[in-house]
C-alpha cells in the first residue's frame, strides 16, 4: 500500500469515526438542556428522566469524541507533517480558539454530569447551556481551517497570506461551510435520538417519557432540516462562483453549457465524460447556481484532467447527502403534520422513523465526502497537492490498518453500550406519567 | 522575543497537563494495582475522583499540541517524522485510557455481587489500567528523546535519525520510569487528600512507595543526563536553571516530610510544586533548543502575526477558562469527598 493511499485512509477513517461523536457532542447537549430546562418549569419528572438519559448519551460519545478528536491533532502532524510545516501557523488561530471553546465545553460537562446533586437546578441548568453553547461554538471555530483549506487567502500576486493571523476566518468559505456542518449536527443527532423512541412507542411504551423524547428530538432535527436546504443552496452558490470544479465534480458535470440540466442520480463515467442512468431536469442546475435558468455553468471539460477529483465518489456521495435530507425532512414533516392534527403517531410514521434514523449521520458523512473529495488533488486548493504533504515515514499502512481495528472495536462496544443506554427506560419515567390513563394500560 | 514567550506558554500548558492529567494517569496506574481488602473502595474513589475534571484536565495536551504547532509549526513536524510510532502508541493509550474509563462507568454491575462490577465492566477497567501505566511512560519517552539529540533536521525540514530510535535511548527509557513515577506520586497525594480513614491510610502508603520511586528514577536520570545529554546538563546547571530546580528539590523533601507527618493538605501543595519546578527547570534548560540540536524556538518559529495572535488571545482565553476551571475545582474537589453514591452512579449520576 502506497504512503499517500494510507495516509488518506488512516485519515479518512480517523475523521470519519471522530465526526458522529463530535455532531452528536454538539446535538445531544441542547436536547440534554431542552428537556432540563421544560422540567424546571413544568415540574414534570420525565423531562428530567430525559435529561438524565440524554446526559449519559452526551458522556459517553463526548469522552469518545474527545480521546479521537485528539488523535486527529496529532494526526494532521503524524500524517501530513510539511503540510503543517507550511499551514501549521496559518490554521493555527482556528485551532487555538477552537480549543478554548472545547476546553469550557469539557469543564461544563463534567460539572453538568456530576454536578446534579451539587449544583443549584439554575446553576446546573446553565452549565448544561454552557456546553451545548460552547460546543456549537467549537465545531464553528474548526470548520475555519477547513474552509481556509478550501478557500485558502491569497495575495495579489496569488501567493498565500501568511501575515494575518485571522486568515482562516477571512476565507469566505468559512461562512457557508459552518452554517452547513452546524445543521446537520443537530439533523444527525434530531433523528437519531428520535429514532430510539419511535421504536419504544413501536414496542407499546406510549409514555409521556417516550412522547416527549420524540417530539423534542424531531423538533430540533426537523427545525434543522427544513433549513438545511436553504444553507445547501448558500453554499452551492458559493462552491459555483469559487469552486467551480468541485461542483462540476459533485453534480457529475462534464460539459461546458449555457442552461445546464440537473443531474440526478445515476453513474457518471469518467471515460466517456457521461452519466448513465441518470433523471435530468433541464437548466435546473444553471438555476440553482446563478438564480438564472440560462446562466453559462462551467464543466469539469474547462479544467485540466489531472486535476479532476474523483468524480463518481463525489457526485454520488452528493447524491446520497440530498437524498438523506430529503427523505429526513419528509419523515418530520409527516410527525408533525400528525401532531397538527391531533392524531396519534401511527405505526407507518414510527415505523419511518426508525428506518430514517441514521440518515442525519449517513447525510454528514456524505456531505463530509464531498467536500474533502472535491477538494482533492489539492490539500490547500490551489496551492499545494496532498500528495506533497504526506509523510516521509513509511510505516503508514501499519498505523492505518491498527487505527482502523481499533476504532471498529471501539465503536461496536460504543453501539452496545448506546443500545443498553437507550432501551433501559428508566423505570420513574412510569412512575412520573402514572397519571396518564394510556401508560397504566400500557403497563 | 515573541516566539520565547510562546514556548513559555507552551511549558506553562504542558506544565498545567502533567500536574493535573498526570494525576489521572496515576489514578489509572493505581486502579490497575488496587490490592488488598479494599480493592473495589480504592478503584471507586479513583473513579470518583477523576471523574469530573480528568476530560477538562486532558484538553491541556490539545492546546500544547495545538500552541506546538501553530507557533512552532516546523518543529511540530520534525516531530511527527522522528517520533512517528510513539506518538501514535501514545495515541493508542490516550484513546483506550479514555474509552475504557467511560466505557467501565456505564457498563452493568455484576448480578452476583450487587456494587461490584459485572464482568464488562472488569474489563474495560483491566485496559483503562494497562492504558494509564503505558502512556505517562510513552510520553516521558517522547520527552526525553527532544532532549537525547540524534534526531538532525535540515533546513528544509527533512528528517534524519542518527543511532538507535531516539525515544528507546536509555535516557529516553530513564524519562520514562521518571514520568511514570511522578504520575503514580501525584495520584496518591490526591487522593490521600480526598479520602478518610482506611483509603486515606491506603493511599498514604502508596504516595511513600511512588515518592521513592521518584528518587530513585531521579537518581538514575541524573547520571544519564550527564553522560547522553551534557547540553541539558549543564542547562540544568546554568544560572537560569538551578533555582528553579532547587525550589523543585526542597518541594519534593517538602511533600515527603509532609506525607510522613500525616499532613495530606501539605503534601499536595509542594507535591504540585515539584512537579512544576522540575519540569520548568527542564523546560528552561532545554532552551532554545525544540529539538536538540538543530530545531531551535527561534528556526521553528512561525510568523510573527500568528505569534502575536496567539499571544494576545491567551488572556482573553483564560478569562473565560480560569474561573470555569476554578468553579469546577471548587465544587469536586473542595473538601474531602464523601463516597455516597453508588459506583458507577458516579459517573451516570
Amino acid at each position: 500500500m502506497e504512503t499517500l493511499t494510507a495516509a488518506r485512509a488512516q485519515m479518512e477513517v480517523s475523521l470519519a469515526f471522530h465526526m458522529v461523536f463530535a455532531a452528536l457532542g454538539i446535538g445531544m447537549p441542547l436536547l440534554m438542556v431542552a428537556a432540563e430546562g421544560l422540567w424546571l418549569r413544568t415540574g414534570r419528572a420525565h423531562y428530567r428522566d430525559l435529561a438524565k438519559k440524554w446526559a449519559k448519551a452526551t458522556a459517553l460519545t463526548f469522552a469518545i469524541g474527545a480521546v479521537s478528536g485528539t488523535a486527529l491533532s496529532f494526526e494532521l502532524g503524524l500524517l501530513w507533517p510539511r503540510f503543517m510545516a507550511f499551514a501549521g501557523g496559518i490554521v493555527g488561530p482556528a485551532f487555538a480558539l477552537e480549543g478554548y471553546a472545547f476546553f469550557l465545553e469539557a469543564i461544563f460537562l463534567g460539572l453538568y454530569l456530576y454536578g446534579w446533586e451539587k449544583l443549584s437546578p439554575r446553576a446546573h441548568l446553565a452549565a448544561g447551556a454552557a456546553v451545548a453553547a460552547s460546543g456549537m461554538v467549537s465545531g464553528i471555530l474548526v470548520v475555519a481551517a477547513n474552509a481556509w483549506m478550501q478557500q485558502p487567502l491569497l495575495d495579489a500576486r496569488g501567493a498565500v497570506v501568511r501575515d494575518n493571523a485571522l486568515a482562516p476566518f477571512l476565507s469566505r468559505a468559512w461562512g457557508v461551510m459552518s452554517l452547513h456542518s452546524t445543521l446537520s449536527c443537530y439533523i444527525a443527532t434530531g433523528f437519531a435520538a428520535a429514532g430510539v423512541y419511535a421504536l419504544g412507542m413501536l414496542r407499546g411504551r406510549r409514555d409521556a417519557y417516550h412522547r416527549s423524547g420524540l417530539a423534542l428530538a424531531l423538533g430540533l432535527g426537523t427545525a434543522a432540516a427544513l433549513l438545511q436546504p436553504v444553507s445547501g443552496h448558500f453554499s452551492a452558490d458559493h462552491t459555483a462562483r469559487h469552486q467551480p470544479l468541485k461542483l462540476a465534480a459533485y453534480e457529475a458535470h462534464f460539459h461546458t453549457t449555457r442552461g445546464a440540466a440537473e443531474v440526478i442520480g445515476g453513474i457518471p463515467d469518467v471515460q466517456a465524460r457521461v452519466v448513465h442512468g441518470a433523471i435530468r431536469i433541464p437548466k435546473l442546475l444553471s438555476f440553482l447556481a446563478f438564480a438564472d435558468p440560462d446562466a453559462e455553468v462551467k464543466g469539469l471539460d474547462a479544467f485540466p484532467r489531472e486535476l479532476w477529483p474523483n468524480v463518481v465518489v463525489a457526485h454520488l456521495a452528493f447524491q446520497g447527502m440530498v437524498a438523506c435530507g430529503f427523505a429526513l425532512i419528509g419523515a418530520g414533516l409527516w410527525f408533525w403534520w400528525t401532531g397538527w392534527r391531533r392524531r396519534e403517531p401511527g405505526r407507518w410514521l414510527l415505523r419511518a422513523l426508525v428506518l430514517v434514523s441514521p440518515l442525519g449521520i449517513l447525510a454528514l458523512e456524505a456531505g463530509w465526502i464531498v467536500t474533502e473529495v472535491g477538494r482533492q488533488p489539492w490539500i490547500i486548493r490551489g496551492v499545494m497537492l496532498t500528495r506533497d504533504g504526506v509523510t516521509t515515514v513509511d510505516a503508514v499502512p501499519a498505523t492505518f490498518f491498527g487505527f482502523s481495528l481499533l476504532y471498529l472495536v471501539l465503536g461496536v462496544a460504543l453501539a452496545l453500550l448506546l443500545r443498553r443506554l437507550a432501551t433501559g427506560a428508566p423505570p420513574r419515567a412510569a412512575q412520573a406519567g402514572a397519571a396518564a390513563p394510556e401508560v397504566a394500560h400500557a403497563r | 522575543m515573541l516566539a520565547d514567550l510562546a514556548a513559555g506558554l507552551a511549558l506553562a500548558a504542558l506544565i498545567a497537563y502533567a500536574v493535573l492529567a498526570g494525576a489521572d494517569f496515576g489514578g489509572g496506574i493505581w486502579d490497575a494495582f488496587a490490592r488488598g481488602p479494599r480493592r473495589d473502595a480504592q478503584r471507586e474513589a479513583i473513579a470518583h475522583a477523576m471523574g469530573p475534571v480528568w476530560e477538562a484536565n486532558h484538553v491541556w495536551l490539545i492546546f500544547v499540541v495545538v500552541l506546538l504547532f501553530t507557533c512552532f509549526p516546523g518543529a511540530y513536524a520534525a516531530l511527527s517524522i522522528a517520533l512517528f510510532t510513539p506518538f501514535h502508541l501514545v495515541l493508542l493509550g490516550i484513546i483506550l485510557r479514555g474509552a475504557a474509563f467511560v466505557f467501565r462507568a456505564y457498563s452493568p454491575q455484576s448480578i452476583r455481587r450487587p456494587g461490584a462490577p459485572g464482568r464488562q465492566a472488569r474489563r474495560w477497567g483491566a485496559v483503562f489500567g494497562a492504558a494509564s501505566v503505558i502512556t505517562p511512560v510513552l510520553l516521558g519517552m517522547c520527552l526525553g528523546a527532544v532532549s537525547a539529540g540524534g534526531v538532525h533536521v535540515d533546513p528544509a525540514g527533512a528528517v534524519t535519525i542518527e543511532g538507535a530510535a531516539p525515544w528507546l535511548r536509555p535516557l529516553s527509557l530513564a524519562m520514562g520510569g521518571f514520568a511514570l513515577a511522578v504520575c503514580a506520586y501525584l495520584a496518591a497525594v490526591y487522593l490521600a487528600n480526598e479520602t478518610e480513614g482506611e483509603l486515606r491510610a491506603d493511599f498514604r502508603r502508596r504516595a511513600l512507595w511512588a515518592g521513592t520511586a521518584v528518587v530513585a528514577m531521579s537518581v538514575l536520570v541524573l547520571p544519564l543526563l550527564r553522560a547522553r545529554a551534557p547540553h541539558l546538563w549543564h542547562g540544568l546547571l546554568g544560572a537560569r536553571a538551578w533555582p528553579v530546580l532547587a525550589v523543585g528539590v526542597a518541594a519534593a523533601l517538602l511533600s515527603g516530610w509532609a506525607l510522613w507527618r500525616h499532613r495530606p493538605r501539605l503534601a499536595r501543595t509542594a507535591t504540585v510544586a515539584q512537579a512544576a519546578c522540575l519540569l520548568a527547570g527542564w523546560g528552561i534548560a532545554q532552551h532554545p533548543y525544540l529539538i536538540y540540536p538543530d530545531v531551535t524556538v527561534h528556526t521553528a518559529a512561525a510568523g510573527s502575526a500568528t505569534l502575536r495572535f496567539v499571544l494576545w488571545s491567551t488572556p482573553f482565553g483564560m478569562l473565560l477558562l480560569l474561573p470555569s476551571l476554578w468553579w469546577l475545582f471548587r465544587v469536586f474537589k473542595g473538601g474531602a469527598m464523601r463516597l455516597t453514591n453508588a459506583p458507577g452512579d458516579g459517573g451516570a449520576g
